[in-house]
């Protein structure tokens, strides 16, 4: 099963779970499963469509999925894909 | 709340910030929650990797972000926070840096001349999506990773 890194902003809608197995084929198929494991967790991740939001990074181990094939890349069973949250900010 | 810091790793910060002027530094904050707040484990400098202004911005860059998320699964602690510095600004949020903002991380900011540090202050976004600010503590007997 495919492993996916909760960071510690998002754990709230995971009952404190830092990382989550799921079955799946590719990245949108695990971040759908996910979604249907924490439904609160669904609205961050997923807009009214049910596509991935814009602004959630998503990476398959060190490679973001955008490099990749993007939701539609391909999971193995020893895959560990994170969600990562823009982290920045500044004086002005 | 509050959050608990060692003098020491007080001092990582301040480093990092006074050898980062003018530009601004940032970093990730480990640690655990506990009765009585927030108690820092470890601090770990980052690389602020803005394009254009790092004097007046900062942003860490998503890979090291999630190693620094993996480094925390490893060590049984948890990526509490981000430092990050305002160069010849207060020490209070801007803007932008509520913008930008995620909860349940706290946010801990160091106003820094080429001289000092000259105050450090630490925010946590409430559920109105504003900052509140954090009671700093400093112990000086914390269990860290290193010891």
């Amino acid at each position: 099963m495919a492993r996916i890194i909760i960071p510690t902003p998002l754990r709230k809608f995971t009952d404190n779970q830092a990382t989550i197995e799921v079955e799946a084929i590719d990245i949108r198929e695990s971040i759908h499963a996910l979604s249907a494991l924490y439904p609160d967790l669904k609205k961050q991740l997923l807009d009214d469509t049910g596509e991935i939001r814009q602004f959630v990074r998503i990476y398959l181990g060190d490679e973001d999925i955008k490099v990749l094939n993007n939701e539609k890349t391909p999971v193995t069973e020893d895959a560990v894909i994170s969600i990562v949250p823009a982290i920045a900010g500044g004086i002005a | 709340m509050n959050i608990i810091f060692s003098q020491n790793l007080m001092e990582v910060m301040k480093k990092h910030a006074m050898e980062t002027y003018p530009f601004e530094c940032c970093g990730f904050i480990f640690g655990k929650d506990q009765v009585g707040g927030r108690k820092i484990i470890e601090v770990q400098p980052a690389t602020n990797s803005k394009q254009g202004d790092k004097r007046r911005r900062f942003e860490i860059d998503p890979l090291e972000y999630l190693k620094a998320e993996r480094y925390a699964l490893a060590n049984d602690v948890t990526l509490v926070g981000i430092y990050h510095s305002h160069p010849d600004h207060p020490a209070i949020p801007s803007e932008h840096d509520l913008k930008q903002a995620v909860p349940f991380f706290s946010y801990l900011i160091l106003s820094v001349s080429k001289e000092r540090i000259e105050n450090i202050t630490s925010w946590q976004l409430d559920h109105k999506h504003q900052f509140k600010e954090e009671f700093i503590k400093i112990e000086n007997q914390i269990e860290t990773l290193n010891n």
